[in-house]
């Protein structure tokens, strides 16, 4: 991509950079974006390695920077989900705790300049690489659905199946005429969570990211451009530390407040 | 193809507008009432302060997928692509 970059275009640029590494099957049924697993996976297993080794190392003594790291971390977790939900599930707070971690990790790739790691995966032979799985739309709703499929098995299991649908299909208005209104007014509200969940994080880091990318665009110019790049892309760089970490505590709570609403039993 | 990239350009410029717009004044509104609040009963400031970003995360959210779509409209244009040629 050095090589070539006098006969690239901004245009080509911006659209080489948003290009996924694709891998399709051989009838076109299945599309693999390899550079999106690769980095969500070992983003994830960083995690789990991360957390197990300081859980078991802990000490009661006086504990070293990382173990306080994740103490703060586990606590802040543990102090959100006990503020929204009242039961006994032994599943929420963990889940909580892996979606903060995993999404604001799968953020954090996008404070790495854009150009530094596809350089050299193109070293290497790759030709694109999207080093941030959440501009993904795959990503965010897998996510997400997973999330939709722990709801509708809570939903299931704490309200029964009969409470289930009495739920969508008596709730504004307890009569049974209104039960095709209720059923239209309650199906918007319960697809619109996990549609609105993958899309929020999804359009955050796209535009987050494209912006990245229009800013890189500025290097290629004369100095006194780059110059005036270098102070957008570290003022950008600040404002958008805050919008990932707001991103990943968003997903968590609105996690823990849908399946707390999915375990309320009137 | 010259009405298609027109009537994109404004499509995306609607899009940005009219989603700022629209957050705006709705973070003016959250915000305004935080400080209310806040100056009534200093003690809630910090729980206040969580739950307003968690309703401005959802506040935020249909912005960002218009801001989201309109970039990709503006940049990877599948209008253009659909285009005979």
């Amino acid at each position: 991509m050095v090589a070539e970059s006098q006969q690239m275009t901004s245009q080509s640029y911006i659209e080489h950079h948003l290009t996924n590494l694709t891998s399709t099957s051989s009838d076109g049924g299945w599309i693999f974006h390899l550079d999106s697993l690769f980095f969500s996976i070992s983003l994830g297993v960083l995690f789990l390695w991360l957390f197990y080794s300081v859980a078991k190392k802990s000490t009661t003594g006086v504990p070293g920077k990382l173990q306080c790291l994740v103490e703060l971390i586990v606590e802040f977790v543990d102090k959100s989900v006990k503020e929204s939900y009242h039961g006994k599930s032994q599943l929420i707070a963990p889940l909580a705790l892996t979606i903060f971690v995993w999404v604001f990790l799968m953020n954090l790739m996008d404070l790495i300049p854009v150009d530094w790691l596809p350089q050299l995966a193109h070293a290497v032979g790759i030709e694109y690489l999207k080093v941030v799985p959440s501009t993904d739309l795959n990503i965010t709703f897998s996510l997400s659905l997973g999330v939709f499929a722990l709801v509708i098995f809570y939903s299931l299991k704490v309200k029964g199946p009969v409470g289930f649908i009495k739920e969508l299909t008596l709730s504004p208005f307890n009569h049974w005429l209104f039960i095709p209104v209720n059923f239209i007014l309650e199906s918007v509200t319960l697809l619109a969570k996990p549609v609105s969940l993958g899309l929020r994080l999804f359009g955050n880091m796209y535009a987050g990211e494209l912006i990245f990318i229009l800013i890189a665009l500025m290097y290629s110019a004369d100095w006194m451009i780059g110059l005036l790049g270098i102070g957008l892309h570290v003022g950008w760089a600040i404002f958008h530390i805050l919008v990932i970490t707001l991103q990943a505590f968003i997903f968590m709570m609105l996690t823990i407040v849908y399946l707390s609403m999915a375990h309320e039993d009137h | 193809m010259e009405t298609v990239l027109g009537f994109t350009g404004i499509s995306v410029a609607l899009l940005i507008g009219l989603g700022a717009l629209g957050t705006a004044i709705g973070f003016g509104l959250l915000g305004g009432k935080f400080l209310e609040s806040a100056a009534r009963q200093p003690e809630l400031v910090p729980m206040l302060q969580v739950k307003m970003f968690i309703v401005a995360g959802l506040l935020d959210a249909i912005t960002m997928i218009g801001v989201g779509i309109g970039l990709y409209m503006l940049f990877a244009n599948p209008l253009a692509a659909l285009l005979p040629n």
